[in-house]
């Protein structure tokens, strides 16, 4: 590791002063860390390097999210998940966006950002809840500070707008951190937030997933454009392209996102250049558009690696500490496994309960009906 | 506080009567809700300075202030999407979507978020926004500025669907919609929003109690006319002239589509015997197919004719020169009534000529 090639950056200028580059994204991905671990000095000369107790936090939120996800690939396919979108190879991306925000910040995450929310402290069995089988997403929005998963692209982002524009004019410094891919992009309501955002100067950042495919279709066949970065700029948005495979530039580029927001000088777009190393979800099947070469390719820079590389040379973890997060994230796999190996408990005229806050006749008769059948059913066992 | 002030200032008689147009009615019932509640908001396009294009939020941005009501980009989508975030941070948003066809753009996020959060969340995020739409034809409008759009969200789960045909009423549901802890599809039927009429203005004490309500507008005993929006006025039009030929007709004005007040329509039919649904929307797949349905089925044995609806023209809304033609009229109104088999003749019309088929098969 050669730190003699480090650039001393300074650490006293306020955390959210203007962008060095105003609006413009860095012309290559903010990078800190080489694939090796390496510290390098690529376009981060706006960015104070993260404080080393959040870069050892990253590095076992990564351990424990990485766990967490190949677990839930495995619940999909045993059949105890109706489907599971999973984001390894994307676990920079994941922590290091919550580990970000504060505690009152929200999130408004998309279905592939169930380590986000594990990594936020939302408990894995509620996260999981809507796939296991409920009718809802499965923790309580308000008390995790966590919209729920959205499924419908992009639409979600556009909340993210309203919900951190109503914090502000309530006088609260509340910043929303909103989750989208490159695929979602091409979306109207992509756009439309980000205008949206512009136009109210929302403490919102925009974090772009650039995994490079949605489902099956490569980012050349999604946009002309040569970084999704670019696309804050003509809606006045303060825009940055950053490595998202390493966790140290995520971090130092989402802190000053988050100061940027909070401090009330507007919204932040910031394309995360990744990877999505499995297939859309557990019923998608990624040979038939991509060459399994290309994701040899990506598992040679592995963000857990790139991170662990870093840490171990400062002097900042271990071996023993290794081990220890290694035990920490193999006790939580278990843990979800027991937790999930139950069949979940639904009410089938609960249903009816949360389409309005009080039941119209209409749905008071329907739910009378399922509830006959259901007793029907029960007497002629 | 300067909203106070304005309030005070635009309130010179609280809870007298006031003669007012339907734009004033929910002009004033926007105010009051204001002034009663610090985070009623409105927002959309042009509901700001110029106070909207049909003048209903005239005022309003002046008196409130810009935090209380203000302009947006040009994109129903945002508008309405920016209204869950408004209403999941503690806000009561009523935002305007400047005509029908084009709150189109917001469908996605009014079928798939406003009227599903409560659900997704179980309860936990309820979201109390109000979505007015001015709706519906008879004002000679070009094309996409007339339709008649309320079947796509009544079809909605999740979605209040609420549509005035009084200045009364407007002033009333508006309320009642703005402190609904749900979110509501506000109907405005266009071509009344220049109709007098008094309203009595609430106070702090007032309930509002209409939702799931119908009107019973004129009592009649021979036949009941369903009718709702601009479609009631229609309805009692043709409950006077059928007068004339002998026929006393009751008219139901549903005030909610959603929630749907099976009670009174069901209550009125079987005293009646006979029914006609009302509706300048396209009459396929239409409220109006609901209506005749419910109708059948909760009063088969009250009936003496089929349930027949008068509806809009399964055609795009037409041009301004023809859309009487399109537009439910009294005349149209008053041939359906006389089809209720009143000499208790079966009606041949769609028999077809076909005999083999008549008798039921080739046998």
């Amino acid at each position: 590791m050669t730190t003699e090639t480090r650039i001393p950056v300074p650490q006293t200028l306020p955390a959210d002063r203007p962008f060095a580059r105003g609006l413009m994204p860095a012309p290559m991905p903010v990078r800190f860390l080489d694939d090796l671990g390496h510290r390098v000095q690529v376009f981060n000369d706006d960015y104070p390097e993260p404080p080393a107790e959040q870069l050892v936090a990253a590095y076992r939120a990564m351990v424990i999210g990485r766990r967490f996800d190949v677990q839930a690939t495995a619940l999909a396919k045993q059949g105890r998940l109706a489907v599971y979108p999973p984001s390894r190879g994307q676990e920079a991306c994941q922590i290091s966006s919550m580990l970000a925000l504060a505690h009152d910040d929200w999130a408004f995450p998309t279905y592939r950002d169930s380590m986000a929310l594990v990594t936020r402290g939302l408990d894995p069995v509620e996260v999981l809840t809507s796939p296991h089988g409920a009718a809802h997403c499965g923790y309580d929005p308000r008390a995790s500070r966590t919209a729920p998963q959205a499924t419908p692209l992009a639409t979600q982002l556009i909340h993210a707008v309203g919900f951190a524009s109503g914090e502000k004019r309530k006088g609260r410094q509340t910043v929303a951190m909103a989750f989208v891919g490159d695929g979602a992009t091409s979306e109207g309501d992509f756009h439309e937030a980000l205008n949206f955002a512009g136009v109210f100067k929302a403490p919102v950042v925009f974090l772009v997933q650039n995994n490079k495919y949605a489902i099956s279709v490569p980012l050349s066949k999604q946009t002309a454009a040569p970084s999704l970065g670019y696309k804050g700029i003509g809606y006045g948005i303060a825009s940055e392209q950053v490595d998202g495979n390493d966790a140290m530039a995520l971090l130092a580029v989402l802190n000053k996102a988050v100061a940027h927001a909070r401090s009330g000088q507007g919204p932040v777009l910031v394309e995360a250049h990744t990877y999505r190393l499995d297939a859309h979800t557990n019923a998608d099947d990624a040979t038939r558009y991509r060459d399994p070469a290309e994701v040899e390719g990506w598992l040679q820079r592995d963000p857990i690696a790139r991170l662990e590389g870093w840490l171990r040379h400062e002097g900042l973890i271990d071996d023993a500490f290794v081990a220890t997060v290694a035990e920490q994230a193999e006790a939580f796999a278990a843990d979800l496994r027991t937790r999930m190996s139950v069949d979940l408990a639904v009410d089938p005229t609960s249903l009816f309960d949360n389409v309005f806050a009080t039941p119209t006749p209409q749905l008071l008769e329907q739910r009378a009906m399922v509830q006959a059948e259901l007793e029907a059913e029960e007497a002629s066992r | 506080m300067t909203l106070t002030t304005a309030a005070q200032t635009a309130a010179p008689a609280a809870a007298a009567a006031t003669q007012v147009t339907m734009s004033g009615a929910i002009n004033r019932a926007l105010r009051d809700a204001m002034t009663e509640n610090a985070d009623v908001v409105v927002f959309g396009e042009d509901v700001g300075t110029l106070g909207g294009v049909f003048r209903v939020t005239d005022g309003i941005a002046r008196d409130f202030g810009e935090d209380r009501c203000f302009d947006t980009p040009l994109a129903e989508s945002g508008i309405v999407g920016y209204a869950v975030g408004m209403a999941m941070a503690g806000f009561r948003p009523v935002i305007e979507m400047q005509f029908d066809a084009f709150a189109y753009p917001a469908f996605e996020q009014i079928a798939s978020h406003v009227a599903k959060m409560r659900n997704r969340t179980r309860g936990k995020v309820n979201l109390p926004i109000v979505i007015r739409i001015p709706y519906a034809g008879g004002i000679g409008g070009v094309e996409h500025h007339c339709d008649s759009s309320e079947a796509y969200y009544a079809h909605t789960p999740g979605l209040k669907v609420v549509t005035p045909a009084t200045v009364e009423d407007a002033y009333t549901l508006l309320r009642e919609a703005i402190n609904d802890p749900d979110p509501v599809i506000f109907m405005e039927p266009k071509r009344l929003y220049w109709s007098r009429g008094s309203i009595e203005l609430a106070t702090a004490a007032t309930t509002f109690d209409s939702f799931g309500h119908a009107a019973v507008r004129r009592e009649g005993t021979d036949v009941t006319l369903v009718a709702y929006g601009p479609s009631v006025d229609v309805a009692l039009e043709a409950a006077s002239a059928a007068a004339d030929s002998g026929w006393s007709v009751e008219v139901v004005d549903l005030r909610t589509i959603v929630p749907f007040d099976d009670e009174t329509v069901v209550a009125s039919v079987r005293k009646t015997g006979r029914c006609v649904v009302i509706h300048e929307a396209q009459g396929f797949a239409g409220v109006g197919a609901e209506i005749a349905a419910r109708v059948q089925e909760r009063a088969f044995h009250s009936l003496h004719a089929p349930v027949l609806r008068v509806a809009g023209l399964d055609i795009p809304y037409p041009p301004p020169k023809l859309e009487h033609l399109h537009v439910p009229g009294v005349e149209r109104v008053l041939d359906t009534i006389a089809r209720l088999q009143w000499d208790d003749e079966a009606d041949t019309r769609f028999l077809g000529s076909d005999e083999a088929i008549v008798g039921g098969g080739a046998q």
